[in-house]
C-alpha cells in the first residue's frame, strides 16, 4: 500500500496546483465571459495532474513500471472520448452527461478492485475499499438507467414498487452488512455482493424518478460521481481525488438543490416520491371539470399578429428539444427584431432535461444570451407582453401551480405567461405534460393553440414573415 | 382616409397634434396625412421633416376644409368649426361639459367629434390616455420651474466652504402628474413627501421613493373614474393642519388637486403661503381650473412676501416637443383603436371609443350612457397591486410592476428546513457507522492511520465548503457546461487508475488500466464537449 504514498514534492506542488486549477475551473464558469477560461484551466489542472503522476512513478523504481498497454487505453479512451463530444447533438447533452457520469463510477469500482486484488488490503483499507466500490456501483448503474431513459430507450415513466421504501432499507442494511462482513475476514465475495446490492439500488433510485424530474436526477448523478472520487482519494490517500471529488460533489448536491427549490420540492419528495405519474389521487383523468374549448391559431395569422407586436416573450420547453426547433425560433426571433419587436426568452429552471439546457440549446442555435432571461428576471413582464409563445413547455407554465392547492405541481413557481396579452402555445398533442396533469392554461381565453411539431409549425410562420 | 393636422391656434399654445415620427406611422399604415403650413414649427418640428415622414404640407383651409379626419390639440374656436367639411371627424380636447357652444357650433356642422380628453381611463385604454400623457409632462415642468426659481440646490451637498441640506418637496395629490413630479424632484436629490387623499396610491407613492403623508382620520376618498372625490370637515380640518406643519417646514410645494366637473379645490391658503420661508416656491398646476392656491394668478409667477408662486397654465406646452410626439402617439392609438386606416369607424361597442364620441354626423351622443358602476376595481380588487388605480402614468405603472418581481409565486416553501435537518442526521449516522467499522477495534485511535485519516478529513470538509462556495455563483444559464466540466474534472480518478497499474500484468493491473480507459473518455469527452458549448455561447 505504501506504494501509492508517493510524496516527493514534485507531487505535491503537482496536485496542489491542479487543485487550485479546478477551483478556478468552476469559479471561471460563474459568468459567461470567463467560462471559457475556466474550462482551459480545468483542462490545464488535469494534464498537470496526469503528467505528475506519470512522471513521478515512472523515475522510481525499475520493476515499477508503466504497461505499454496503459499508454494505449489512454489514447484509445481520449480518442473515444473526442469523438463522442464532437458528435454529440446539443439536444442529446443530458444523455451524454449521463452516460460519462456512469463511467467515472466504473471506473472506481474498478480502481477499487484492482487494490483488492493486489494484495490483501489491511482492515481499515478494506472499508475504504468497499465504500469506494459501492458508491461507484450506484453511480455506474444509476447513470446507465438514466442514459436510457432520457436516450428514450426505456420509458421515462416512474417504476413504483409497492414495498419501495422498504426495499430501499433492505439494500442500505444489506450493504452494510457486507461491509462489516467483508472487513472482518476480507472475504472477496462480500465485496462483490455489496456491489452486487449497490448496482440494483442504483437502478432502484433512479426507476422511481419520472422523466420531469430529471434535471433533478442528472445533477444528483453529478454528485454522485464527485463523491465517487472522493471515496477514492480516502482509498488511495490521495489528497487531489478528495478534494476535486468534494468539489464535484458539492457542485452537483448545489445543482439538485436549485432544481427542487425550483420546483418547490423537497429533495426526498423527488428521489422517493415517485413523482410524476398513477399519482395517489386520479387526479389526471375525470376529475377536471368539464375543460372548454380549446381555441387554434394557424401560422398565417400568427405571423401577422407578431409582426404587428411590440413585446414578445418566448418560453421554450423540452418540446423543442425534441423537435430541434431551436434553430426555427432563432430564425424567427431574428426576423422580428429587425421589425423592431422585442423579443426576449423566459427560461425556467427546470427546463428541459438537464440544468440550462435550454440555454444551451438557444446557444447554439445563436441566440444572443443577454435576450435569454431567467425567471425571476422577466416573470413580472408579462403583463406588459403583447405575445408569449409557449414552445413544447407545458408544466412550466401550468397555472394550476399557483391556482390549485391540490395539484400535485402547487406551490412550483410558474412563468405567468396567461397575464400576456396573447399567448400561443404550440404542442404536438393535446396531451398532458410529463407531470401528467391537465394544463387550464389552454382553455383560457387569451390562449390560442398552435397544434404541431415545433419545428414544422414555426418553420411555417418563418416562411410566411418571410414572404 | 385623408388626416389633417392644424395648427394650435391658443395663445402661447406651442404644441401640435403630432410629431413627424408619428405621422410616418400613419403613413406606413396607409393613411394619408396633411399638414397645416408651420403647424409643427413652435414644438421644434420644422415642415422638411413632417414631408420626410410623407405628409404634404397644405394651407391652412385645406388642412381644415379637406380631411376626413381633423386632429387637433386645444378645442377649437368657433370660427374654426366653420372650416370645417361636413360629415368629416374632428378629434381633439372638447371638454364637452364646459364648451356646450362649441358642441352646438360643431353640430350645426353636421361632423362627427370625438373628445380627446373624454378617452376612459380603463387599463386598456391606457395608451389613448392623453390626459395622462399631459400630466406626466406637467408634472415634470412643475418641478423643473420650481427649480428654476428656487434659490438654492435640490440635492443636498457637502462642500469644502461648508454642507447644504437638500430641499423639502411636498406634493399634494399623487395621481399622474402628482407621481411625475414625485419622480423629477427625487431624481434631482429632494425628499419628497406626498399627501394624497387616497389610500391606495400609499404604495405607488413609496415605490418612486417618495413619503407618503395622510391624515389619521379613516375615509375611503376613491372616487369614480380614479379621481378623488369631495372630503368631509373634520378629514378637511385635520388635512389643513397637516398642512400648516408642513409649510413651516418645506421648500416646495407642488400642488395638483382637481375634482372633476369642479373649480379646483383650495387647500393651499394665504396663511401657509405665509408661513413658508422666504425664497421657497408654490407650483399650482390646478390653475387653470383656479388653483389650489388662494393667491395663485393663473398663467403668472408671482411674488407674494417673499415666497414664489407659479401659476402657469402651459407647463405641458412648455415641452412642445415630447408632448407633441406623445399627444400623437395617444392619437395613434385611437385611430388604430377604430380600427386603423383600412377599417376606420366610429363602434358605439368599444368602451374605449363610446366615451369620446360627443357628436355623430352632428347628433349628440354626449354624456355616454352609464358604464355599470365601478365594475373596474371590483374586478380587479384581488389583485395585490393597485393595478386598478386608473392612473396610468409611466412611474406608477413601474410601481406595481417593481412589487412583483420576483414574487411569482403566492407561497414559496422555505427551501426545506427538513431537509437540511434529515440529511444532516443521515450523514451523522452514515459517518458514525462508518467510524465504527474503520476505528472499532482496539488500539485504531493511537495507530497513524488514524492521524491521517483524520487529516484527511478535514481537507475533504473543506474542499466541500470551497465547492459550496464557488458553485452558487454560477448562472443558471452555464448549469449544463458546468456539469460537464465538473463531469471531466471527477475523471481525476485517472490518477487511480494510473497508480494502481505500475508492475506487470496482473488481473490487478488490468483492472487498473481498465479503469484508466473509462476515466479518460470522461476526461476527453468532459472538456472537450464543454468547449464546444461554450464557443456557442456569444453576446
Amino acid at each position: 500500500m505504501h506504494a501509492y504514498l508517493n510524496s516527493t514534492a514534485l507531487i505535491v506542488a503537482a496536485y496542489v496546483v491542479a487543485a487550485v486549477l479546478f477551483i478556478l475551473s468552476l469559479r471561471g464558469l460563474s459568468s459567461q465571459e470567463t467560462a471559457r477560461r475556466g474550462n482551459l484551466y480545468g483542462i490545464i489542472g488535469m494534464a498537470i495532474a496526469i503528467a505528475a503522476t506519470l512522471a513521478t512513478n515512472t523515475s522510481a523504481l525499475d520493476a515499477a513500471k508503466f504497461q505499454p498497454v496503459l499508454f494505449a487505453a489512454i489514447g484509445g479512451g481520449a480518442v473515444i472520448g473526442a469523438i463522442m463530444a464532437a458528435r454529440v447533438g446539443m439536444t442529446q447533452m443530458p444523455e451524454l452527461v449521463a452516460l460519462l457520469h456512469s463511467f467515472v463510477g466504473l471506473a472506481a469500482v474498478l480502481v477499487g478492485y484492482s487494490l483488492d486484488r493486489k494484495e490483501v488490503p489491511a482492515f481499515g483499507l478494506r472499508i475504504e475499499i468497499f465504500v469506494d466500490v459501492w458508491i461507484g456501483a450506484i453511480t455506474t448503474t444509476g447513470s446507465i438507467l438514466a442514459f436510457l431513459k432520457l436516450r428514450g430507450s426505456v420509458s421515462g415513466r416512474p417504476l413504483l414498487l409497492p414495498a419501495r421504501h422498504f426495499l430501499n432499507l433492505a439494500m442500505l442494511v444489506g450493504s452494510i452488512t457486507c461491509a462489516a462482513l467483508y472487513a472482518k475476514d476480507a472475504n472477496q465475495t462480500y465485496l462483490y455482493a455489496g456491489t452486487a446490492i449497490a448496482s440494483v439500488l442504483g437502478v432502484h433510485l433512479v426507476a422511481g424518478i419520472g422523466g420531469a424530474d430529471m434535471p433533478v436526477v442528472v445533477s444528483m448523478l453529478n454528485s454522485y460521481s464527485g463523491w465517487t472520487a472522493s471515496a477514492a482519494g480516502f482509498m488511495l490517500h490521495n489528497d487531489l481525488l478528495i478534494i476535486t471529488g468534494a468539489l464535484v460533489g458539492s457542485s452537483g448536491a448545489i445543482l439538485s438543490y436549485i432544481m427542487c427549490r425550483a420546483m418547490n420540492r423537497s429533495i426526498w419528495n423527488v428521489i422517493f416520491g415517485g413523482f410524476g405519474a398513477a399519482p395517489p389521487k386520479p387526479v389526471a383523468k375525470g376529475e377536471a371539470p368539464a375543460p372548454g374549448e380549446v381555441q387554434e391559431i394557424d401560422a398565417t395569422t400568427l405571423a401577422a399578429t407578431l409582426k404587428s407586436s411590440k413585446e414578445v416573450i418566448i418560453v421554450p420547453g423540452y418540446g423543442m428539444a425534441v423537435a430541434r426547433a431551436q434553430h426555427a425560433v432563432r430564425e424567427l426571433t431574428d426576423i422580428l427584431r429587425k421589425e423592431g419587436v422585442n423579443v426576449r426568452f423566459a427560461i425556467h429552471p427546470v427546463a428541459g432535461r438537464l440544468p440550462g439546457h435550454m440555454n444551451v440549446l438557444l446557444a447554439e442555435a445563436n441566440v444572443p444570451y443577454d435576450i435569454v432571461h431567467e425567471m425571476d428576471e422577466i416573470n413580472a413582464d408579462f403583463p406588459t407582453t403583447d405575445v408569449a409563445i409557449v414552445i413544447g413547455a407545458n408544466d412550466i407554465v401550468n397555472p394550476a401551480a399557483e391556482d390549485d392547492p391540490t395539484s400535485p405541481i402547487a406551490g412550483m413557481p410558474v412563468l405567468q405567461v396567461w397575464k400576456a396579452k396573447l399567448v400561443i402555445v404550440n404542442k404536438r398533442s393535446r396531451a398532458a405534460g410529463y407531470a401528467g396533469i391537465d394544463n387550464q392554461l389552454f382553455y383560457k381565453p387569451v390562449t390560442k393553440m398552435l397544434f404541431g411539431d415545433s419545428k414544422d409549425a414555426i418553420e411555417k410562420v418563418v416562411t410566411t414573415l418571410k414572404a | 382616409m385623408k388626416l389633417g393636422i392644424v395648427k394650435e391656434t391658443w395663445q402661447g399654445e406651442r404644441r401640435v397634434a403630432a410629431s413627424p415620427q408619428v405621422v410616418a406611422k400613419w403613413v406606413k399604415a396607409g393613411w394619408g396625412v396633411q399638414l397645416e403650413r408651420g403647424a409643427g414649427e413652435l414644438a421644434s418640428y420644422p415642415d422638411s421633416q413632417y414631408e420626410t415622414a410623407g405628409a404634404t404640407i397644405v394651407d391652412r383651409a385645406a388642412a381644415w376644409g379637406d380631411s376626413d379626419i381633423v386632429l387637433k390639440l386645444r378645442p377649437p374656436t368657433t370660427s374654426e368649426v366653420e372650416q370645417l367639411r361636413e360629415g368629416c371627424t374632428l378629434i381633439s380636447y372638447l371638454q364637452p361639459a364646459q364648451n356646450t357652444e362649441l358642441v352646438d357650433a360643431l353640430a350645426k356642422r353636421k361632423v362627427n367629434a370625438l373628445a380627446m380628453d373624454q378617452v376612459p381611463r380603463i387599463s386598456r385604454a391606457q395608451k389613448m390616455d392623453a390626459l395622462s400623457s399631459m400630466a406626466n409632462i406637467s408634472g415634470y415642468r412643475a418641478v423643473i420651474e420650481a427649480a428654476a426659481r428656487f434659490g438654492s440646490f435640490f440635492t443636498g451637498q457637502f462642500t469644502a466652504a461648508g454642507k447644504v441640506p437638500p430641499a423639502k418637496v411636498l406634493i399634494i395629490g399623487a395621481g399622474v402628474a402628482g407621481l411625475a413630479a414625485l419622480g423629477a424632484a427625487k431624481g434631482l436629490g429632494a425628499i419628497v413627501r406626498a399627501f394624497d387623499v387616497r389610500a391606495a396610491v400609499e404604495e405607488q407613492v413609496k415605490s418612486l421613493g417618495g413619503e407618503f403623508l395622510t391624515v389619521t382620520i379613516k375615509e375611503a376618498g376613491e372616487g369614480q373614474g380614479g379621481y378623488a372625490k369631495e372630503m368631509s370637515k373634520e378629514f378637511l380640518d385635520a388635512e389643513y393642519a397637516l398642512f400648516r406643519a408642513q409649510a413651516k417646514e418645506v421648500d416646495i410645494v407642488i400642488t395638483t388637486a382637481l375634482i372633476p366637473g369642479k373649480p379646483a379645490p383650495k387647500l393651499w391658503f394665504t396663511d401657509m403661503v405665509e408661513m413658508m420661508k422666504p425664497g421657497s416656491v408654490v407650483v399650482d398646476m390646478a390653475a387653470e381650473q383656479g388653483g389650489n392656491c388662494d393667491v395663485t394668478k393663473p398663467g403668472e409667477a408671482i411674488d407674494h412676501k417673499g415666497v414664489i408662486v407659479i401659476g402657469y397654465t402651459d407647463l405641458a406646452s412648455r415641452m412642445a416637443h415630447v408632448a407633441s410626439d406623445l399627444y400623437g402617439t395617444n392619437l395613434l392609438h385611437f385611430l388604430d383603436e377604430m380600427g386603423g386606416a383600412k377599417g376606420w369607424k366610429i363602434d358605439h361597442d368599444n368602451d374605449a371609443v363610446r366615451p369620446a364620441l360627443v357628436l355623430e354626423k352632428g347628433e349628440k351622443m354626449w354624456p355616454p350612457p352609464p358604464p355599470a358602476k365601478k365594475p373596474e376595481p371590483a374586478k380587479e380588487a384581488p389583485k395585490p397591486a393597485p393595478v386598478a388605480e386608473k392612473k396610468p402614468v409611466e412611474p406608477a405603472a413601474k410601481a406595481p410592476a417593481k412589487a412583483h418581481g420576483g414574487g411569482h409565486a403566492p407561497a414559496p416553501r422555505p427551501p426545506s428546513k427538513g431537509l437540511g435537518i434529515v440529511m444532516s442526521l443521515l450523514g451523522l449516522i452514515a459517518a458514525g457507522v462508518f467510524l465504527y467499522l474503520r476505528f472499532g477495534h482496539v488500539d485504531a485511535l493511537a495507530s497513524p492511520a488514524t492521524q491521517d485519516f483524520l487529516q484527511r478529513m478535514t481537507v475533504f470538509v473543506l474542499a466541500i465548503f470551497v465547492g459550496m462556495q464557488v458553485v452558487w455563483n454560477v448562472t443558471p444559464a452555464l448549469h449544463t457546461p458546468l456539469m460537464s466540466v465538473t463531469n471531466a474534472i471527477s475523471g481525476i480518478i485517472v490518477i487511480g487508475g494510473l497508480l494502481g497499474a505500475i508492475g506487470a500484468l496482473t488481473p490487478s493491473i488490468w483492472l487498473a488500466i481498465a479503469a484508466t480507459f473509462f476515466a479518460t473518455i470522461n476526461i476527453a469527452g468532459g472538456f472537450l464537449v464543454t468547449r464546444r458549448m461554450l464557443a456557442m455561447f456569444r453576446k
